[in-house]
C-alpha cells in the first residue's frame, strides 16, 4: 500500500564492530528513515550507531552468476590458511 | 505541576496514543507510536507507584477524579473523533514540548522526570519531523493538520500555564518552517481538568481503558 521509498538498515552493535545490515524499512526521506530504524532495530540497546542506504543504491550480485561468481572459490584450498603446523602456546587462532 | 497531575497527562496521552496501534498509515510508523504510548504509560506508572496503588489510581478512579489537562483526553481526529494521523502529530507536537519543558526542569529532583527527559525529547522530535512534512507536504496533509492546530491550540493555555513562553519558543519555529499558520488568540482558554473538570471524551476513554479491571478486579495477564 505505502508508496514511501525503501531504506536498507545498517546497525553497528558497539564500538569497533562494522555495521551489518539488518532490514528494510520504508520512510518518506532519510531523516525520517533513521528515526523509524531506531524504532525498529535498536528497541533492545542493540546498536550505537545507524545507517540508512536508499535501497536503489545498493548494486547487488546476481543469482544468474552465482556459479561463476562463488564456486571457483570451493576447491582452492590452499587459500584457507590450513596449511600451518601451529606452534605450542599460541591461542585465540 | 503535582506529580499526579504529570502522571495522568501521560496516562491518558499513553491510552490515546495506543488506539493507532495496529491502524496506523505505515507500519513504521506504528511501531513509533506504540514506542511513544509505551513511554508515556511507563513515566505514568512510576507516578502513580509513587503515589499510592497504581491500579487504583488508574482503573478505579472516576473521570472527575483525574488530575490531566483536557488537551490529552482530546480525540486524535476531527469528524467524530475519527482517527487522523495530521491530528495525531499536532497534539503530539504540542503535548510533547510541554512535557519536554517540565521533565527537564524537574530533572535535578525528580528521578521519574529525569528518566522521561530523554523519552520526551525523542517524542518531541518525531512530532517536529512529522509537523515539517505534513504542513509542507500536499494540500491535502497541510489542511488537516492545520485544521488540528486551530482546534487543539485553545486548550494550549491549561497545558502549558507556567512555561508558555518557553513552549512558544519550541513550537513557533516548527509552525513556521513547516509554513502552517500559529492560530490567533480570541481570549477563549477552556480549563477545569486540573480541578476535575473534564470534556465528554474523558468518560469514554476511561470507559474504554476501566472496563476490564472493573468487571474483573485485579486480571493479571
Amino acid at each position: 500500500m505505502t508508496t514511501e521509498p525503501l531504506w536498507e538498515v545498517f546497525v553497528r552493535p558497539r564500538r569497533g564492530l562494522s555495521h551489518t545490515h539488518v532490514g528494510s524499512l520504508h520512510a518518506p526521506d532519510e531523516v525520517m528513515a533513521l528515526r523509524h530504524a531506531r524504532d525498529l532495530y535498536t528497541r533492545r540497546q542493540e546498536g550505537v550507531s545507524i545507517w540508512v542506504v536508499p535501497a536503489g543504491a545498493i548494486t547487488a550480485s546476481s543469482p544468474d552468476e552465482k556459479d561463476s561468481f562463488f564456486d571457483p572459490a570451493g576447491d582452492k584450498v590452499y587459500r584457507h590458511p590450513t596449511f600451518y603446523e601451529l606452534p605450542e602456546g599460541v591461542q585465540h587462532l | 505541576m503535582k506529580p499526579l497531575e504529570l502522571a495522568d497527562d501521560a496516562l491518558i496521552a499513553a491510552q490515546r496514543l495506543s488506539e493507532w496501534v495496529s491502524r496506523a498509515p505505515t507500519l513504521e510508523e506504528d511501531v513509533a507510536l506504540a514506542n511513544i504510548a509505551l513511554d508515556q504509560l511507563g513515566a505514568a506508572r512510576l507516578w502513580l507507584q509513587g503515589l499510592g496503588d497504581e491500579d487504583q489510581l488508574a482503573y478505579l478512579r472516576s473521570d472527575f477524579e483525574f488530575r490531566n489537562c483536557l488537551l490529552v483526553e482530546l480525540p486524535l481526529g476531527g469528524y467524530r473523533g475519527e482517527l487522523d494521523f495530521g491530528w495525531t502529530v499536532a497534539w503530539l507536537l504540542f503535548l510533547s514540548a510541554a512535557q519536554s519543558l517540565r521533565y527537564k526542569d524537574l530533572a535535578g529532583s525528580d528521578a521519574v522526570a529525569a528518566k522521561a527527559v530523554k523519552e520526551s525529547a525523542y517524542h518531541l522530535d518525531h512530532a517536529t519531523q512529522w509537523t515539517i512534512r505534513l504542513g509542507d507536504g500536499t494540500e491535502e496533509s497541510r489542511r488537516r493538520i492545520q485544521a488540528a492546530i486551530d482546534e487543539y491550540w485553545p486548550y494550549t493555555h491549561e497545558l502549558t500555564e507556567g512555561v508558555r513562553e518557553r513552549w512558544l519558543s519550541i513550537v513557533e519555529p516548527v509552525l513556521a518552517r513547516a509554513t502552517l499558520t500559529q492560530p490567533g488568540e480570541d481570549g477563549w482558554k477552556p480549563s477545569g481538568g486540573r480541578e476535575g473538570r473534564h470534556t465528554e471524551h474523558l468518560s469514554y476513554l476511561l470507559a474504554e481503558m476501566q472496563s476490564l479491571h472493573r468487571a474483573h478486579p485485579g486480571a493479571p495477564w
